[in-house]
């Protein structure tokens, strides 16, 4: 458990808590390793974890009927997976696959919801690091749908037609 | 202001639209010195002339350049073959600061055809010049079928720190999926000693320096390649005047803090 509780400390998502609440976040936790072709998370089913990525590629996709599996973006060392936990409807929406052998830290997000119920103060805490995450993928995910990189000028509304 | 004759000796098609050629004059004597991050003004005769990038420094007097296609000249540059001439300007502007290079943490961050001018500044680390304490070599392209110099990328990423990033692959690829301010935020920087050399299209470059200055990075240890529209290449006709700088001969690149106040400027 203290090993867990001292992984948890080194991560920004968990910088400066204080110790009782890394305490209880780290005793929700567990080492968990995922081999290549694992799906850690599918679409729909229920959200009740979050993973802290110490080691490995994981890639997010979500499935196109005749197409298959489409990657939405790749997740490595030290990024964060997993936010439907904290939301209801408490799903994953979309599926994640380990790529190559994959070490993280597994915590129990129904228990947390849990407990972030019954602390406020604790609860605030964590959803103001979970917004920045999700602030930070809604920005990428922008920058990705500009298109930078190519050779005609982004589409507006009267150009896509 | 006369162009001189070249003849481009070979040609490489990095992906459908974008090749690279090595061209040489007709004439004796080899092509003048350059340094990396100058820029040649190339003739393609009958459409016109722009501004292309060194994309290797041979030394053998001969230039290199990576072409993609935009619009008219570049459409026609981009359809001459080997053997074919082209009249050549330059080199012009002013290129990176290699002589800052020495002893600092350097990062190499590109975006799509900005690996070009960069590419000068790895082949010159990987020959072991400028002596850097470290480097990282961050690269974002939209697709791995479009990423530059796919093979010396490969070489590269056994003696330095690359990570590529593609905005859309499938996952055989073996670099990330995403955008290139994600790895950039992730990595670990000593902001004393950082020193970033940037180039890509402007927006993401607003977006890197938005992560680096985040970081801590200093606006004097950001410099970056505007490639902004131009026409004479020697400070005479105001074309690519921006603010009170003018790209082709106070640039392409340019330290950040010298630039930021117009570099935040919508309308320029
Ligand atoms: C210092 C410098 C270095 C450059 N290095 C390279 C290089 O190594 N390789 C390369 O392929 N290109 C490079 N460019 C860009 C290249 O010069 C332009 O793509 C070219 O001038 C376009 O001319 P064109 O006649 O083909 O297109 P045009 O017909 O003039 O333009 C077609 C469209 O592209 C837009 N456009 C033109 N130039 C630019 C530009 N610079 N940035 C954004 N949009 C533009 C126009 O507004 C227009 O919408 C560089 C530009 C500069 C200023």
């Amino acid at each position: 458990m203290r090993g867990i509780q001292q992984l948890l400390q080194q991560h920004a998502l968990f910088q400066d808590l204080p110790e009782a609440d890394l305490t209880l976040i780290g005793g929700c936790g567990e080492n968990c390793v995922y081999n290549a072709g694992e799906y850690i998370a599918r679409e729909n089913a229920p959200a009740d974890f979050f993973y802290v990525i110490r080691e490995g590629r994981v890639a997010v996709e979500t499935y196109m009927p005749n197409h298959g599996a489409l990657c939405l973006q790749t997740l490595h060392d030290g990024d964060i997976f997993g936010w439907s936990w904290l939301f209801p409807p408490y799903r994953w929406t979309f599926d994640a696959r380990a790529l190559e052998k994959v070490r993280a830290v597994r915590l129990d997000g129904k228990c947390l919801r849990q407990k972030c119920e019954e602390d406020p103060r604790l609860g605030f805490e964590l959803m103001k690091r979970f917004a920045r995450i999700v602030t930070e993928r809604l920005q990428a995910t922008r920058l990705q749908l500009l298109d930078v990189y190519s050779s005609e000028r982004p589409r507006t509304a009267e150009t896509r037609q | 202001m006369t162009p001189a004759i070249y003849r481009i000796d070979s040609r490489v098609e990095e992906f459908p639209g974008t090749c690279t050629v090595r061209i040489s004059p007709e004439s004796a004597g080899g092509a003048r010195r350059c340094s990396a991050g100058q820029f040649n003004m190339l003739y393609a005769f009958g459409a016109g002339e722009v501004p292309i990038s060194m994309s290797g420094l041979q030394g053998d007097g001969s230039y290199v350049h990576t072409i993609r296609i935009q619009g008219l000249v570049t459409r026609a540059l981009h359809r001459l073959n080997e053997g074919d001439s082209l009249g050549v300007r330059g080199p012009f502007g002013c290129g990176w600061p290699m002589d800052k290079v020495a002893g600092r943490q350097l990062l190499v961050v590109a975006g799509g055809l900005g690996m070009a001018p960069l590419r000068p500044i790895v082949q010159a680390l990987m020959a072991g010049s400028a002596r850097p304490a470290s480097v990282q070599l961050f690269y974002g392209a939209r697709r791995p079928q479009e990423m530059l110099y796919a093979a010396e990328v490969e070489q590269w990423s056994r003696a330095l720190k690359v990570v590529t990033t593609v905005d859309h692959a499938d996952t055989g690829w073996p670099g990330q999926i995403g955008v290139i301010t994600k790895p950039l935020g992730a990595a670990s920087v000593d902001i004393e000693n950082a020193l970033v050399f940037l180039c890509g299209p402007e927006v993401m470059m607003r977006f890197c320096i938005q992560v680096l200055l985040a970081k801590g990075v200093a606006t004097e240890a950001i410099y970056l390649s505007m490639e902004r529209n131009m026409k004479c290449a020697i400070g005479h006709c105001g074309h690519c005047q921006w603010g009170p700088n003018f790209v082709c001969k106070d640039g392409p690149v340019f330290c950040y803090r010298d630039i930021r106040p117009w570099f935040d400027i919508r309308a320029l």
